[in-house]
């Protein structure tokens, strides 16, 4: 029987709509905030952005650092699909790799991001929705290490992602298998 | 040049061993020092701060006042101006680039006796790999036997940098320093 409906579950061939919805949510926030990472510490003291840029930067990360514990979460709930058989045993574990790389690297460079936000002591506003309190390791210099950590680690994740692009793009175009699909098409089939 | 430079960093570290006056040494463990700055905000206000690592030793003798000698080693990464993300940055190579220059020190080359209790410091302040040099004016605060066991002398000093003069990447004009120092005679 074939019939296409909108799953919000993960299936054993097809990622749900919800996952669907977190993955491209947290590709387009990540790439963002890494642009403006990048512009926003180049900014002139003299510029209106010199405390908007970092301000927003700070609360759509600590906002994709819950949204990303709740994709966990979710992972763990729904179940993701097993691996596609026509992938090769080395495909298969270097994408399962990669998933788990990118997992590690997201949550080290927003973890990271909180910390040198923490550093003051003073609560961290999230836009002017609510407050989060900090998280003071009791270490010196603080917002040293963890910005160094958090430098580094977000080119890391933005090396990583080209990498998973680019497999899913190989994927698409030269093996012509379901593996982009599976992420993209709304409606199950 | 460079060998009056040489030949006053060679007498400078070589009268600050032996010595006519009294050695003491800068009570950083006891907290009873600070080194303090202030600089302008835009203007409109005064931003202060402090280093907190700091430590040093002075020679002093209050009948010879001229030959008194000073050296302050600064731990740049205690820069603390209570605002982390503004401690980072000035820590980063826009300002004192802390991972490549981790002291700044501050070496008297000359002591002059302003009478009543006030003196000039004369020396040379090293800071981001650049040397200037620098006057501090300082006025005696104390000095005696302290409840311990222990004898002791303070002085207050203020001094003013540029932070064009030390080539920092960014550039918010004038540095006014001051410096509590209490010394412990050794």
């Amino acid at each position: 029987m074939i019939y296409n409906k909108v799953s919000w579950k993960n299936s054993q061939q097809q990622y749900g709509l919800l996952s669907k919805l977190l993955h491209w949510l947290s590709a387009l926030t990540v790439f963002s905030l890494f642009a403006l990472g990048f512009w926003m510490v180049e900014l002139n003291y003299s510029s209106k952005w010199y405390q908007l840029a970092p301000h927003w930067h700070e609360s759509v990360g600590i906002l994709l650092l819950m949204v990303t514990i709740f994709r966990l979460l979710w992972r763990r709930i729904a179940g993701s699909p097993g691996a596609i058989t026509s992938h090769s045993t080395f495909e298969k574990k270097a994408s399962a790799s990669m998933i788990f790389i990118l997992y590690i690297t997201l949550f080290t460079v927003l973890i990271s991001g909180y910390l040198i936000s923490s550093a003051n002591d003073k609560a961290i506003a999230v836009f002017d929705w609510f407050n989060v309190i900090p998280w003071v390791l009791g270490i010196k210099n603080q917002e040293d290490i963890t910005g160094v950590i958090h430098y580094y680690v977000a080119y890391g994740i933005i090396v990583f992602a080209l990498l998973h692009a680019l497999a899913a793009l190989k994927h698409h175009f030269i093996d012509q298998d379901v593996t982009l699909k599976r992420m993209t098409k709304i409606k199950d089939e | 040049m460079k060998k009056i430079l040489l030949a006053s960093a060679l007498l400078t570290s070589s009268v600050l061993t032996p010595a006519l006056a009294a050695d003491y040494v800068i009570d950083t463990e006891g907290a009873h020092a600070s080194i303090n700055f202030a600089a302008s905000h835009l203007g409109f206000s005064v931003l202060a701060g402090r280093f907190n690592d700091f430590s040093g030793n002075f020679s002093y003798d209050k009948d010879n006042v001229s030959a008194s000698k000073i050296k302050v080693i600064v731990d740049t990464s205690s820069f603390d101006s209570n605002h982390a993300k503004r401690d980072k940055h000035v820590r980063s190579d826009d300002f004192l680039d802390v991972s490549e220059y981790a002291q700044a020190t501050f070496t008297s080359s000359k002591v002059e006796d302003k009478g009543d209790g006030k003196l000039a410091i004369i020396g040379s302040f090293t800071m981001h790999g650049v040397t200037q040099p620098l006057t501090i004016d300082a006025v005696k605060v104390g000095e005696g036997d302290d409840p311990w066991g222990g004898y002791r002398a303070g002085f207050s000093g203020t001094a003013t940098i540029a932070m064009a003069d030390f080539g920092f990447k960014k550039d918010f004009g004038k540095v006014d320093l001051t410096l509590h120092i209490e010394g412990i005679r050794q």
